[in-house]
Order: C-alpha cells, then structure tokens, then sequence
C-alpha cells in the first residue's frame, strides 16, 4: 500500500442550537459529508471549493483536531480514527497542519525561539539539539537566526509564516496540511513562501494536502486536485488533466472564473446563478442543482457518487458527466444554457 | 482640550502592523504611556507611591508609638504634639494611621491573592474545559455571588472565628467570583485563537496550553481586576474590624479605630474622620489606578 494517508467516507457535522425549544431533533450543520480520497507518499493533493464548503473542516478532521462524526481515517495503513490522548501525541509527531493567518497561529508573548522549539520540547529533545534545529530550520526557511530573540509582532506578514512553516517542520512530519498557506499575503510573497514550499517538500520528501481557494496557486502546487462542494467532492483527478478538461460543471464554472492577464481574450465565462446553499440545509438529491445550468429531474431526486471518467483515475460526481463532456464537445452548448 | 487646529496624523512605517500592535511586548510599553498620559491614574498611582512609601518608612514618619496608652490625653484636638488629636486610650492617630497603611497593605495583597490563585484557578478550568466541569464552578460561583459579599464574609468570619488573619481569608474567599468569571471569560475567548490550536496541533497537554499559551495572554485584564479589587479589599476588611470580627485592639487597623472612635463622634469626631479619610484615600487611589490601567490596556482606544 503505498497511500500515506486514506480517508473513508469522512463526515463532520456540528450540532447547532435548536431554533425550537422543545424539539426532538437537533438541527446539524453538515460541514463535511462524506468525503474519500487517498493522498500517495511525496505527493501533493490540492482542496479546493468556495468559502464554507468544508475544506478546512476536512483538514482539521484528518488531523484529528476535530473528531470525525463518522469515517475512517487511515495513516500509513493504519486506522488512526478513533485514537485519543498519548496515542494521538505521537502521532502529531508525523503530522502537522500549517495555519493561513500568520498572525494568529503565532504566540504573541513567546519568542520565535521557543514557538519553534516547543514542538520538540514536548517531545522531549534535549536543549541543545533544540537550540541548533531551530537555528538550522529558521536559516533553512530563509530567516535570519540571529533575529530568534524575536517576539512574532516584530515580523512581516511573509516572515511569520516562513516563522510556522518552521515550526511544523521541526519534528520532520511526513504529512503537512496546508491550510490556505498563502492567501493572507501579498502576491509578490506568495510566490516566494510557495517556492519555499516546493523546495521544503523534496528536501524532506514532505507530503502535502494543500487547501486553497485559489486555483492558480492549487494548479501551480498540487499534483493532484479535489474540488468541493458543500461538504462533498463532486471532482478529483489529475491536476494536469483536471485543469484543461474539468468534467463537473461546477469545475468547469470555477476554471472560467479565473482572470487571465490578456484582457482581449474571448472566455466563455460560467456565471452561477445565486450563492452558496446554506449547508445547515443543503439541497436534495445533486446539491449543485440549485446553481447548476444543466440540471434535471434526477439531479433533485438522487444524490450522484463520484464515478470514474477517464482512464488516468479522474473521477467526477455527476449524473450527466458524458452527456456534459459530449455537449461540449459537439459545440451543442448554447449559450443561453449557462446565463 | 486644546483648541489648536490638531495636525495631521502623518503615515509612518508601522501603519500596517499598528492593528497588532497591542499583542506581545509593545503591549505594556503602550499601557504605561497611555497611563502616564491619562490625569486620574497618574494620580491615583501617586496616591498609591505615597501609601506605600509611608507603609515603608512608617517608623520615621510616626511620631509617637501607635500603641501606647495615656489615659490623661484622652480625646485631644489635633495639634502640633499630636497632628491628627488622640483616641479614647489617648494614643496618637497619626503614628496609627501610620502604621496602618502597613496593615491595609497586608491586608489587600494578602485577600487580592487568596481571590487572584483560587479565582484564576477556577476560572481557567471552567473556561477551558467548558462542560459539565464549567458547569459545576460557575454554580458555585453563581451561589456565592448571591450573597451580599460583606455578609458572606461575616458569615465565614464567624465560621473562622474573629480575628486579622481569618478577616483576610474571609475577604479573600468573597473576591473569588469576580476573578473566576473574568479568567473564565478570557481563557474562553482565547481558547479559540488559532495558536492555541496550533499548539494543540504539535501534541501539546492541557496544562502546557493553558499555562505557556492561555494564561500570558489573559493577563493584562486579571491585573485590572486585582488592582481594582485591592480597594474592594480594603472597603470590606475595614467593615469586617468595625465590626469587631477583623483585627482586634491593639492593632491599629483603620476600619477598627473607626469603631472605636464612634461612641465619641459628637464630641471628638477627629477619631473617627483620620481613619475614615485613610480607608477613602486607599480605595481612590486603587480604584483610579485600575480604572485607568483597565482603560490603557483597552486596544480600541488606541488614539
């Protein structure tokens, strides 16, 4: 078995406060409902989706800082659901999470030093090999060492997040879990925490899901791609492949929705109709139906399952997938069908 | 405020940042020129510096030993043997209210200490573990609150037996609910932080969380809290002595000397208006403090 990481029908609802007083069922927000995919050692899976549509969530789950409501989670082939307390411990050993705001996922009152150490302080690593790892790792990650003394509110957007990059690397974990890494800086520093990123991941043969809203970046990084949509993928595949021939329509109407640089370009731009259902009450059956221009009876009625569509592995959630790739492909798509 | 046209606010390289400016180091440095900025906790820290210095060097300043009887000069008028008049023993209220800053000063670290550790204690455990746990302290702490705090502490006073110890104790125990409900509110708030999960994220325990990453960043509004309770303090130790249950004769204690004095407050009001003008020096110079301390410490009112 060469999945790092494998997860099973993964759900996580959140039990909201009942508008009724006394009723009987409790209303769930469902953040994630169930999701599986596997992620292959050394590679990097891209999550992408709208805001709200459970990616972070999913993140969190896998690393057990949230408890799944129902699902397997397998790590290097191992059942690692329902581990609790010193189990759990070590296992944060081999997995860690790096934050998308750089400014609250520091400490403000510690000294860089001792938020980079502090992972290898619980875990028991004498000082003095502490003192050295942090000097390496913070050189490593293109900051000055000598800037250790540091409180977080004395650095820079970039720096900060080069100061958490560090600090999930120093216990040498095997899967990081990218929680939009770079959406809170500037572009210009985006490209250089990303590249920093990449350089990080051959050197230590790092695993990486990368959660993102931006699909530029996600094209850039990932080897492979899941979209999601209210707590589902409704795609993965190749990112190659995925990129340049989208099956879902969802896919497709977020791959249209990126800017391109020449502004003479001809785009046939997918513009989805209202916003985001409210995942405390998602719609029946397909629950892209509501914004979906080719939705049919059946798409109210039956929740489609991802199915594979090409021979590369790419899979999509649809019950139209080879009507979608056979409309567009004989040019039969009006436009009238996307406004 | 001055009516000169005010200038206006030029960029500066750290506009960017300023919204993070209050979190770390540059938090205290902020708190203290906004407190040097601000009238009345300039005063009130003045008033504070000058009780505590006296509680220092109360040995020199004291002209007379604040418990020695002379039954012949009872009831004396303020005057230049005796600066504030003689009590009913014919003991000089200066040197005593002297020496009983160095009282009031026991008094309200002491009481402020036993509320501050068991407050924070509870607080941070409701707060942190929230549930049942959470339930359990705040109930006990709604029970206590229910109390009017002065007779709750005659009540423990009488538990306790009377006495300047068992007074402080007494204070003490009463001051726990307004600390456990602040920490509580705090450690709530800060749980959720994103650093707090990211140290939960690299296998940190509950301890290392909440002593390393909950507890340094709660501070500043439990300090308020405590400045603002030392007043507190004092206000209920002095109505514990009048009432006989706190510190007992000699002991120059202010609420004490206020009880003593009161049979004579018609015809030597002197006895019982020094102490009183003491205890209300004390409780305005700590309550000015902490209000301005709570308000320097306050990000949004960043000018």
């Amino acid at each position: 078995m060469n999945n790092l990481l494998e997860v099973k029908d993964l759900k996580k609802y959140f039990p909201l406060k009942s508008d009724k007083l006394f009723s009987r069922e409790k209303p769930m927000l469902k953040a994630v409902d169930g999701v599986s995919f596997s992620v292959k050692k050394g590679e990097t899976l891209g999550l992408v989706g709208e805001s709200g549509c459970g990616k972070s969530t999913t993140g969190r789950v896998i690393l057990k800082l949230l408890e799944p409501t129902a699902g397997e989670i397998f790590f290097k082939g191992e059942n690692i659901t329902s581990y609790k307390g010193e189990r759990l411990r070590k296992l944060r050993k081999e997995m860690q999470l790096i934050f998308q705001d750089p400014y609250a996922s520091l400490n403000p009152r510690k000294v860089i030093e001792k938020t980079i150490a502090e992972p290898m302080k619980i875990f028991g690593i004498p000082k003095e090999e502490r003192l050295k790892k942090v000097e390496e790792m913070m050189e490593r990650v293109g900051l000055s060492s000598y800037h250790k003394q540091r409180y977080p509110h004395e650095f820079s957007g970039g720096q900060r997040q080069r100061i958490g990059i560090a600090r999930s690397l120093v216990l040498e974990p095997e899967l990081i879990v990218c929680d939009e890494p770079v959406s809170a800086l500037d572009v210009s520093i985006q490209a250089q925490v990303i590249n920093l990123m990449e350089d990080l991941q051959r050197e230590f043969n790092l695993t990486y899901i990368f959660i993102a809203h931006d699909l530029s970046v996600v094209h850039h990084t990932s080897d492979r791609v899941a979209v999601m949509y209210l707590g589902e993928i409704v795609e993965i595949g190749e990112v190659h492949e995925l990129y340049t021939d989208p099956k879902h329509p969802y896919t497709q109407a977020l791959l249209s929705a990126i800017p391109e640089a020449n502004p003479y370009a001809e785009k046939d731009r997918i513009i989805l109709k209202g916003d985001l259902p409210s995942p405390q009450n998602p719609p029946s059956g397909c629950k892209f139906h509501t914004r979906c221009p080719f939705s049919e009876e059946i798409c109210l009625l039956k929740r489609p399952t991802l199915k594979q569509v090409s021979r590369s592995g790419q899979m999509a959630a649809c019950h139209f997938v080879k009507e979608v790739v056979e409309r567009e492909t004989s040019g039969m798509l009006s436009e009238s069908a996307y406004k | 405020m001055s009516l000169q046209p005010s200038p206006l606010p030029e960029p500066h390289a750290t506009d960017q940042n300023s919204i993070y400016e209050h979190q770390g180091q540059s938090m205290w440095k902020r708190t203290i020129s906004q407190l040097i900025k601000r009238k009345t906790s300039l005063i009130g820290f003045s008033i504070i510096l000058f009780i505590v210095v006296t509680a220092l060097l109360a040995p020199v300043i004291a002209t007379h030993n604040p418990t020695a009887q002379s039954i012949t000069d009872r009831y004396l008028a303020p005057s230049s043997e005796h600066y504030l008049g003689t009590d009913e023993l014919g003991r000089d209220i200066f040197s005593r209210i002297v020496y009983g800053t160095r009282i009031s000063i026991q008094i309200a670290l002491i009481s402020v200490g036993i509320s501050l550790v068991i407050g924070v204690i509870l607080g941070c455990l409701a707060g942190y573990f929230g549930r049942w746990i959470d339930q359990v302290i705040m109930r006990v702490i709604d029970v206590m609150m229910a109390f009017p705090s002065i007779l709750l502490a005659i009540a423990l006073v009488a538990v306790l037996g009377p006495g300047l110890k068992n007074a402080m104790i007494a204070v003490g125990i009463v001051g726990i609910p307004q600390f456990a409900r602040i920490v509580r509110s705090i450690v709530m708030s800060v749980k959720e932080t994103e650093y707090i999960e990211a140290a939960r994220a690299i296998g940190a325990k509950h301890g290392r969380i909440l002593f390393q990453h909950v507890l340094p960043n709660s501070l500043a509004p439990i300090i308020v809290q405590a400045t603002l309770g030392m007043g507190t303090a004092i206000l209920d130790a002095a109505g514990l002595s009048f009432l006989g249950l706190g510190a007992q004769p000699p002991t120059p204690e202010w609420g004490a000397m206020l009880s003593d004095g009161r049979a004579a407050l018609q015809t030597a009001p002197w006895v019982v208006a020094f102490p009183g003008l003491a205890i209300f020096l004390f409780v305005l110079g700590f309550n000015l403090f902490g209000d301005g301390l709570r308000d320097a410490i306050d990000p949004r009112l960043k000018e």
